[in-house]
């Protein structure tokens, strides 16, 4: 069991070593995958999130592919992060319905959807920062580990594989953020781009299928997001996953969306690719006010 | 531009002791000092400065002779020349500190570490046979505190919720061993699991409810918990025997040897089973080597858990339950399991009790307990096992050696716990991350 991962974590990194890493991301597959209807991984419809009288977010529907990056953008305040906390289950949504893999999850807790495998990032970083950054990932395959606490203390053969794979998950992913030497670091005494990293890192090594990340890029220089750019579409490409985004960062969001959402004060302006959006009249308005 | 370049230049040629920012000055210290001189004078005057005396009906409050008072003054004299000169100790404090002081060696490893541990538990069977028989019985109390402080440490040093009702386990653990026995005859070593059982049920059972609520809300349910448990004991006169409590608890056999003179019917003793002489001090011996595995055990399994998945699901919900949350995992069930765990071990510890006391009444499981144990893991630092031991030994060494100071006891101890926070917040023996090996091909 452990040695296949291994391989193909092995062969994983063969293929990056090889040059793939600049492949065009597939656009013009997805856009035809959406328009021939193919069951979505995320399915979100009439989302609505009520706070007394105060209508945070109103009517958002989107939708997420396999393999897709998705992005939902919009002025601040705009709801975006209120939407992510309702998909994630953080919110309970006062109306509409959310779909992954045609399981309903709009009345589940967050710990349930994300064993479902939508895990999520927060818009200021929230490491273990008082533990080592392997131990982050440890902790992040918790719904992977071997939880039999007998089997745990009388360290069983089957308990020591399974650490043993756990540590090996974390090794590759570590590697592959470039954080392998800080591995017996506190997390808190990262750089804040190797958080922002981290935080990715953790994600993945709880194997989710969806990604959602609320604006990885916020405090991020230049250089750091084109890395994470880079990331982000080998993540797709490589892990098979897909990912849903918040950002500000436009040239971010041009450069990696198959699809773009765009939310104006709770309610949807618009949605498109890339190239739609940045014609559409609409959301301009609400970006640069009107003329 | 090149102006700026200078000033920047300059600045990072300065030499650290100008950057030292100023110290907090206190612009008025002789109010201050005179401030806390009279509130001194005032507290000092109001506990040790005058007695209370009942003549008939009437209380009637004596002040104390000159000389208590000649003491008072003097330390009101000795806390307003402190508090004088108290920024210019701290100013010279901050220059003269090194960056780390006692730590306790980590390049401990390996099998270095496990010699050690070898020595520590041989010197340990070895110490009550060399002793006399008052400190061998003080050893085993400190194990009993040792086990409550371990159990403890796993509820609030790693899981992060302040539990000041855990004296009301080792309650649950005592009466448990106490009813059995007394109804239904049961043995301690019958009764030891039963008794860990259901300690951990009464943990699931409460945590089930509250571990809802976070923080302070959560160590005032606790707290009424703890104090629910024992006027529950205390009143159920019927079940429990009330403030009279439970007397004749039998000790604990070996293999259904007795360590008393007379065996019970169909017990043997253990000095005619081998045919020795009756020594009291063998019974004494017994208890402490028997709190000696109970502690070891302990302390093998909360050092197991801490390194699986459950242990370290405990800290980063300390950290963060809402990163956990987002990472699959179910902070309730999480909370639950550790308030469960430690909970059952103050079961085990609460037994053993009842065993060596032979007799228990809701007396002996006060709030003050909870207070005692919950000082054990803050003096020793939260989360770290280590440390818990140090300060259990400690906090239980200290009262008796300084026994003739006995009524300020309370004093003392609010001294030791106020010197600790000023000059190592951390504990005695921080918590240290495990350094894991990652090996590479």
């Amino acid at each position: 069991m452990a040695d296949t991962h291994d391989n193909q974590v092995r062969d994983k990194q063969v293929r990056d070593r090889q040059g793939l890493d600049k492949a065009a991301p597939a656009t013009s597959s997805h856009r035809q995958a959406r328009a021939a209807g193919g069951a979505p991984l995320l399915d979100v419809r009439d989302l609505t999130m009520q706070f007394g009288g105060l209508k945070a977010v109103d009517g958002v529907t989107l939708q997420v592919h396999p393999g897709e990056v998705v992005s939902v953008i919009g002025p601040n305040g705009a709801g975006k992060t209120t939407v992510f906390n309702c998909i994630s289950g953080f919110y309970q949504p006062t109306g509409g319905e959310v779909y992954f893999q045609n399981r309903a999850m709009h009345r589940l807790p967050g710990y349930r959807i994300a064993q479902a495998g939508m895990v999520r990032t927060f818009q200021n970083v929230r490491l273990f920062k008082e533990m080592t950054v392997i131990e982050n990932l440890l902790v992040a395959q918790h719904m992977h580990a071997e939880r039999n606490l007998l089997k745990g203390l009388f360290k069983t053969p089957g308990y020591r594989r399974s650490e043993k794979a756990l540590m090996q998950h974390a090794g590759d992913w570590l590697e592959r953020v470039g954080l392998l030497e800080f591995a017996n670091r506190e997390a808190g005494n990262l750089a804040y781009g190797q958080q922002r990293r981290l935080e990715i890192a953790r994600c993945m090594v709880a194997r989710p299928r969806l990604l959602m990340l609320d604006e990885p890029a916020a405090g991020l220089n230049p250089n750091e997001t084109r890395d994470l750019d880079d990331l982000i579409v080998s993540l797709t490409r490589d892990e098979g996953i897909s990912v849903l985004l918040i950002e500000h960062d436009m040239s971010l969001v041009m450069g990696i969306s198959d699809h773009i959402y765009v939310v104006n004060q709770g309610q949807p302006l618009a949605d498109g690719s890339p190239e739609d959006i940045r014609r559409n009249d609409a959301v301009i308005k609400a970006y640069l006010g009107e003329e | 531009m090149p102006k700026l370049a200078k000033q920047t230049l300059k600045k990072a040629g300065t030499s650290p002791a100008e950057t030292i920012p100023p110290q907090p000055s206190y612009r008025r210290p002789w109010w201050s000092a005179l401030a806390a001189a009279v509130l001194t004078l005032v507290l000092g005057g109001s506990v040790l400065g005058v007695q209370l005396e009942s003549t008939g009906i009437t209380t009637t409050v004596r002040l104390m002779g000159m000389d208590t008072w000649g003491w008072l003054l003097a330390a009101a004299l000795a806390v307003f020349l402190h508090q004088l000169v108290r920024p210019q100790i701290e100013e010279w404090r901050a220059r003269t500190r090194k960056p780390s002081r006692f730590s306790v060696p980590d390049v401990m490893s390996g099998q270095k570490r496990q010699l050690w541990i070898m020595l520590a538990i041989g010197a340990l069977l070895i110490f009550p046979f060399l002793s006399n028989r008052s400190a061998v019985d003080l050893a085993t109390l400190t194990l009993i505190y040792i086990m409550l402080g371990l159990g403890l440490n796993v509820v609030v040093g790693l899981a992060g919720l302040l539990d000041l009702g855990y004296v009301g386990f080792y309650a649950v653990g005592a009466y448990t061993y106490a009813l059995l026995n007394s109804y239904l005859g049961f043995s301690f070593w019958e009764a030891l699991p039963i008794a860990g059982l259901m300690t951990a049920l009464f943990g699931y059972l409460l945590g089930f409810p509250v571990l809802r609520l976070r923080g302070d809300y959560l160590a005032i349910v606790t707290l009424g918990f703890g104090e629910i448990i024992r006027i529950l004991l205390n009143n159920w006169t019927e079940l429990t025997g009330g403030p009279n409590g439970i007397a004749r608890i039998p000790k604990p056999t070996l293999f259904n040897l007795e360590f008393s003179r007379r065996a019970d019917e169909g017990n043997i003793a253990f000095h005619e089973f081998f045919g020795i002489d009756y020594d009291p001090a063998l019974k004494v011996i017994y208890l402490y080597l028997l709190a000696l595995i109970l502690v070891l055990i302990t302390l093998f399994v909360i050092y197991r858990l801490l390194r699986m998945p459950i242990g370290r699901a405990w800290e980063a919900l300390r950290e963060d339950d809402i990163a956990c949350r987002s990472l699959g995992m179910n902070p309730t069930g999480i909370k639950l399991s550790a308030f469960t765990i430690g909970a059952s071990f103050a079961g085990f510890a609460g037994a053993f009790f009842a065993a060596r006391q032979g007799f228990i009444s809701p007396e002996s499981f006060t709030f003050i307990e909870s207070a005692i144990i919950l000082a054990i893991v803050v003096l020793g630092g939260m989360g770290s096992q280590l440390g818990v031991i140090l300060a259990a030994i400690a906090m239980t060494l200290l009262p008796e050696l300084a026994r003739e100071f006995n009524e300020y006891r309370m004093l003392l101890f609010g001294l030791m716990m106020v010197l600790m926070m000023v000059w190592r917040p951390q504990g005695l023996v921080p918590l240290k991350r495990p350094q894991m090996e990652l090996d590479r091909g």
